[in-house]
């Protein structure tokens, strides 16, 4: 006898429950399954997303971790998929497979300062983390968010971040790129508010997402700074077809990044991350 | 999988009741694929007869070039290796994953349930054997399992050859995968053409092989015979040439990503993706997305693709391995290197068809010689 293999091909049905424009290229989905069951995720990990006649994308799960009934993703429309996405309503229905991949450190970086460095769409797969870490605020020493976006109507979830800032146990920090109309804050990348930022370097855990080169300096700025490199963590991005390990695309040096990643502890990777058209 | 058990008999097959092996596994349901004569190669087919096989017939590879020769005798297996692989039987080039319809704002995922075919495979290497075995370690993951791939698998029966014969682009003495089967088949055979007698010597390696053998046949073969057929294998690994030294192979090449050999190699390579389709151990697909023309209906499938096309490692902005150099060093290193990472043995079983089906003869053997040579150079330049 022969025993079953589960199709992990299959989707999971989901219904676009709410859908929200966040700038002009990226759009928010809330999700909720027509089979009416639960949906559990740990901060950092993604989706592979589907729609009907379309494809297939890897997607990153932006929401609250302690929200069961419904999954929320941010997209960003770049390319012939997520294009067509950004279309959907209210009522659509897309097919989901995961969660998948690694996730972020937010168990081992209790008692530590946290400090969360983002870049353009790279808040996203950080966001539930943040909302973990301000859930269990007592576990953490300094929380730290520095933000950089290519221009201020590039910046995502604007208001939360302004709820954020308003709070009096974060340091929040925005930086873009290019000023614009009445932009008063920071200009410049990301990694110049790291040298401003208050936190602990030697029992601070770091979370990096963003462009892969942004990555690259804001690890060496953490470094300069005395963070140690087994506590630095960055999520990687690369060609995704299957997400369970079998079509290959995803491989960087010995890694897949559907399943040894998509989030890295820096001192595994570094030599790679040095590499290029790896 | 089946456990693997060696039988301790070994059992003398005459040519003329070979036939009866073809009989009874099609009795048992098994579609038969066997080499034969096809567009001027030995390649592998449906077949059902011993009628079928390449009788006299051999192969000659070389860089880059197959050919066909006579044999002076009438052997059915005297041949090296068919230019693709067993491959396509578990790993198919293209399977459809399901299909959707449209239901109003919605859809319906159907999957496809028709019943995985049950191949039986004749004449199968040593090197391949190590093939699947390496392809089982892909499919058969720790958390997720290739439905396709499985129950293909499972259902698999395997009746390896022993090469009576190596090609100038053999090395799997080299990457300890032959020439003598030694494990991962139901039934193995050695073809012995002595005089005017043409007989196998057969070993099972499975319960189930030891059932198949013993409706062929029961006859014990004697000590000479057994004794001829050790010297089958004695032969042909003496017959190869081809080396590939494997001392830190893996370390040896992860610290050489920047060696200025791959420059050359990558002003050589066409980048065609030949040797990823003839590899037996080479897994990547691709995705593809169909609808008909009313939209109303979709599906999902999934092709074999290859790390060689600038496409493959496309993310939004631009592909990450845009030059040659950089795609054939990431074939090269995963066979050789990551690899060993990934799944604990090489992906190379020295099976030489990348060499023989490049266009321009690109050796992987000689490339990795060239770079560990290099290395030696730069560490003494170093020194100076």
């Amino acid at each position: 006898m022969i025993a079953e293999v589960p199709n992990v091909t299959l989707p999971r049905l989901f219904q676009i429950s709410r859908a929200v424009k966040e700038t002009h290229d990226t759009f928010t989905f809330e999700l909720k399954p027509l089979d009416g069951g639960e949906f559990t995720f740990k901060p950092g990990q993604f989706n592979m997303v589907y729609q009907f006649g379309v494809g297939e994308i890897p997607v990153s799960i932006s929401g609250d971790p302690l929200k069961k009934t419904s999954i929320i993703h941010t997209i960003r429309a770049v390319g012939g998929v997520t294009k067509a996405m950004r279309k959907l309503k209210k009522g659509d229905v897309l097919g989901i497979r995961g969660p998948y991949g690694t996730d972020w450190p937010v168990l081992r970086a209790s008692g530590h300062d946290v400090a969360i460095v983002a870049g353009g769409i790279g808040l996203a797969p950080l966001r539930p983390v943040i909302y973990h870490v301000l859930a269990n605020r007592e576990k953490y020493g300094k929380v730290i968010l520095l933000y950089g976006s290519r221009t201020p109507l590039d910046i995502l979830f604007m208001k939360e971040i302004e709820k954020w800032r308003a709070r009096l146990d974060t340091e929040v920090a925005v930086t873009v790129d290019r000023a614009s109309g009445a932009w008063r804050g920071n200009v410049g990348v990301v990694t110049t508010l790291i040298s401003k930022a208050h936190f602990d370097p030697a029992k601070t855990m770091a979370m990096v997402c963003g462009p892969e080169i942004m990555m690259r300096f804001t690890v060496q700025e953490f470094i300069t700074r005395g963070v140690l490199k087994d506590k630095i963590y960055m999520s990687m991005e690369r060609n995704m077809k299957c997400a369970v390990g079998f079509c290959g695309h995803c491989q960087w040096g010995s890694n897949f990044i559907c399943k040894d990643g998509p989030v890295f502890r820096y001192d595994t990777i570094h030599d790679l991350l040095m590499q290029r058209e790896m | 999988m089946r456990h693997f058990v060696p039988g301790n008999d070994k059992i003398v097959i005459d040519s003329k009741e070979l036939q009866k092996l073809f009989d009874v596994l099609l009795r048992h349901g098994y579609t038969t694929i066997g080499p034969t004569l096809k567009d001027q190669a030995i390649i592998l087919d449906e077949i059902s007869s011993t009628d079928q096989l390449p009788a006299g017939w051999t192969d000659e590879q070389a860089g880059g070039t197959y050919r066909l020769n006579k044999r002076n005798d009438d052997a059915w297996f005297g041949y090296v290796i068919t230019p693709t692989s067993w491959k396509p039987y578990l790993h198919s080039p293209a399977a459809k994953f399901w299909s959707a319809k449209r239901n109003g704002r919605g859809f319906d995922v159907e999957e496809d349930k028709k019943e995985p075919a049950k191949f039986a495979f004749i004449g199968v290497r040593a090197c391949e054997l190590h093939a699947i075995a390496i392809q089982d370690k892909v499919f058969y993951g720790k958390e997720f399992q290739d439905s396709a791939y499985v129950q293909k698998r499972e259902r698999a029966f395997i009746v390896a050859v022993n090469c009576s014969v190596a090609g100038h682009n053999c090395f799997c003495t080299s990457m300890e995968t032959g020439p003598r089967v030694t494990g991962h088949f139901d039934i193995a055979l050695t073809e012995i053409i002595d005089g005017e007698h043409h007989y196998f010597v057969a070993e099972t390696g499975t319960d189930i092989g030891a059932e198949i053998l013993r409706e062929v046949s029961i006859t014990p073969a004697t000590e000479e015979q057994v004794q001829q057929a050790e010297k089958v294998v004695v032969k042909t690994e003496s017959q190869i040439t081809k080396l590939l030294d494997t001392t830190d192979l893996k370390n040896m090449l992860a610290r050489n990503l920047e060696n200025r050999i791959w420059d050359t190699i990558g002003k050589r390579c066409l980048s065609c993706a030949n040797c990823t389709m003839v590899c037996p151990t080479c897994f990547c697909t691709n995705v593809e997305d169909v609808t008909d023309l009313s939209g109303d209906h979709a599906e999902r499938w999934r092709k074999w693709d290859s790390c060689f096309t600038v496409r493959f490692s496309y993310i939004h902005g631009g592909s990450i391995r845009n030059s040659t150099k950089s795609r054939y060093r990431q074939w090269m290193t995963h066979k050789l290197s990551s690899w060993v990472d990934q799944f604990g043995t090489f992906g190379c079983t020295g099976c030489g068809r990348c060499i023989t089906w490049c266009p321009v003869g690109i050796d992987l053997t000689e490339e990795a010689a060239a770079i560990r040579q290099g290395e030696k150079h730069v560490a003494v330049d170093d020194e100076l």
